[in-house]
């Protein structure tokens, strides 16, 4: 009985993983590799490298630059933002209910986005919005007069930021509750000051986790189309806008390219989740 | 001066983030000229096009909660019990979710499971259903699992199991009757998240062609001028119950435990 359970252990012990692994196989590891596949294939079926080559053409390469720079800035914003907040939160001598609800709120807000978070925009923001009538009424100063236009790189960016820095508080927040009080008073018994405390301890032993949730935002905001879309009406030519319009069918003629271009958004956001990978892991060593 | 400098951090903070959510409540009221009324709620309530995508989008985020907790719990138990080998593989996939970008995922589904495909999903209504269903498992996948996973390594599988089976349970009745009870809280947040994601994705329910909440949103917020507002401040406040019942969920959960 149990030499025969025992023989029996290990092929029954892998099908217990099946299911999930046949779910993941069928509706993400196949549908990706179909489209990275695509991307290297010509009408014929015969491998090139022409796809890839074909996305080096200015209008491509411009809404692509456009996606990173958008990325990068509200990532970069959202970091630092969220990262004043979490230490004001953690460090700053506050009532502790305060960091529950502050939690909470970055909860609902980091999920808050996509087509909702464009209409509150138009909403604060818009020709008739709260903000803008605010200004314009309370304070004379008309912000449409002075050039702001929502359908812009700092329109967007502006909006981004907004599911950026909740997340960034979510993410940090645990990382600066590691800071070990030790570690502070020990830099204070060898006579450093607050400042040099942060320079040469702190900022060190978070700098992998700011860096990595840097990256995460990064990728965040790189694969995010419906508050585009929502808000510009997919007029912004950023990546994952050319990608939408190429699968809705409107544009570029040749399916191949949209392929290379899908290829182009994975190769990006996976640079950028690889570095957040790294970085965790760095982080991950001060936290025992 | 520190506590100074957080007050102020957490007061521009509140500034940057009531005022939109402000802008939003004060605009969904002004459909009636020269006062505020409930008619831009009203007249979305009234929207058979708003009852029908929304009942759709809830119908798919419970079938997807479903599928999701039948998938995710029992991978995620016998792994931990028997397969310890495979969480670096488990822990790449839920990792690929969050690397590859909806959008992409989605052009793979109408590549792959097209009409002339050997699994021709999107040829019926149905099919195409069934696809979101898994689409939006694969989104949730990352919330699922990590809330589970979390959730079970608070217990002691290994001894659960074995007194369960000692008393002849199989494993079915392990799952639903030992382990479901055990880390119910973790899969409620899982649940409520994934809920909060689904009820208002666009990309996947606009490419695959379902008459979902999101294309419904795109489409108000295209061609009428306050119901949109209104629309933003009831998913703000699905969103904030889906959080709220989270923490609830997790409060029980202690009130439970406190007196062992």
């Amino acid at each position: 009985m149990r030499s025969s359970r025992q023989r029996l252990t290990l092929p029954w012990n892998g099908l217990g993983a099946l299911p999930f692994l046949l779910f993941a196989l069928l509706f993400l590891l196949l549908p990706t590799a179909n489209i990275v596949a695509g991307a290297f294939v010509d009408g014929s079926g015969g491998f090139t490298l022409q796809n890839i080559a074909n996305l080096f053409t200015p209008e491509i390469l411009k809404a692509f630059g456009l996606s990173v720079k958008l990325s990068l800035t509200s990532a970069l914003i959202g970091c630092a933002l969220g990262f004043a907040v979490a230490l004001a939160v953690v460090l700053g001598g506050l009532p502790t209910w305060l960091r529950g609800i502050v939690m909470t709120f970055s909860g609902v807000t980091s999920n808050f986005a996509g087509v909702p978070l464009a209409f509150a925009y138009v909403a604060t923001l818009g020709r008739v919005g709260f903000v803008t009538l605010l200004l314009r009424d309370w304070f004379g100063v008309n912000i449409y007069a002075l050039g702001f236009n929502m359908i812009s790189f700092w329109g967007l960016t502006a909006a981004y930021v907004f599911f950026q820095i909740p997340l960034m508080v979510l993410i940090i927040t645990p990382a600066i509750d590691g800071l070990r009080r030790e570690w502070r008073e020990a830099a204070e018994a060898l006579g450093a000051t607050g400042g040099q405390y942060w320079r040469m301890v702190a900022l060190p032993v978070l700098g992998p986790s700011l860096l990595g949730t840097l990256a995460l935002l990064f990728a965040n905001a790189f694969g995010a189309v419906a508050t585009a879309i929502a808000l510009t009406g997919s007029l912004l030519s950023i990546a994952p806008i050319l990608l939408f319009n190429q699968i809705r069918g409107d544009v570029l003629q040749d399916p191949h390219l949209g392929y290379a271009l899908a290829f182009g958004m994975i190769v990006i956001t996976g640079i950028s989740n690889g570095v957040y990978v790294v970085m965790r892991s760095r982080a991950e060593r001060w936290i025992k | 001066m520190k506590r100074f400098l957080a007050w102020a951090t957490i007061g521009l903070a509140v500034v940057y983030f009531f005022l939109p959510l402000l802008g939003m409540l004060e605009f969904s009221l002004k459909m009636r000229r020269g006062a505020y009324s409930l008619d831009a709620y009203r007249s979305v309530i009234g929207d058979p096009q708003f009852q029908a995508t929304f009942g759709y989008s809830v119908l798919m985020a419970c079938l997807t909660i479903i599928f999701g907790v039948l998938v995710v719990v029992p991978t995620v138990f016998w792994v931990r019990l028997k397969l310890p080998r495979l969480r670096p593989v488990m822990e790449f996939i839920t990792l690929l979710t969050l690397v590859i970008p909806p959008i992409v995922i989605v052009f793979g589904y109408i590549r792959l499971f097209n009409t002339s495909s050997w699994l021709p999903l999107t040829g019926s209504t149905f099919g195409t259903d069934i696809l979101l269903i898994c689409g939006y498992a694969v989104l949730s996948l990352p919330y699922m699992y990590r809330a589970v996973d979390t959730g079970l390594a608070a217990i002691d599988l290994a001894t659960l199991t074995e007194a369960a089976q000692s008393l002849g349970a199989g494993w079915i009745t392990v799952l639903a009757r030992v382990i479901l009870p055990n880390v119910l809280v973790a899969v409620l947040s899982g649940a409520f998240l994934t809920f909060a994601i689904v009820i208002g994705e666009y990309v996947f329910a606009a490419l695959l062609d379902r008459p979902a909440f999101g294309p419904y949103l795109v489409w108000a917020g295209g061609n009428k001028a306050y119901e949109p507002a209104a629309l933003a401040v009831i998913t703000f406040a699905l969103t904030w119950a889906c959080m709220l019942l989270i923490q609830l969920a997790t409060k029980f959960s202690q009130h439970t435990r406190s007196p062992r």
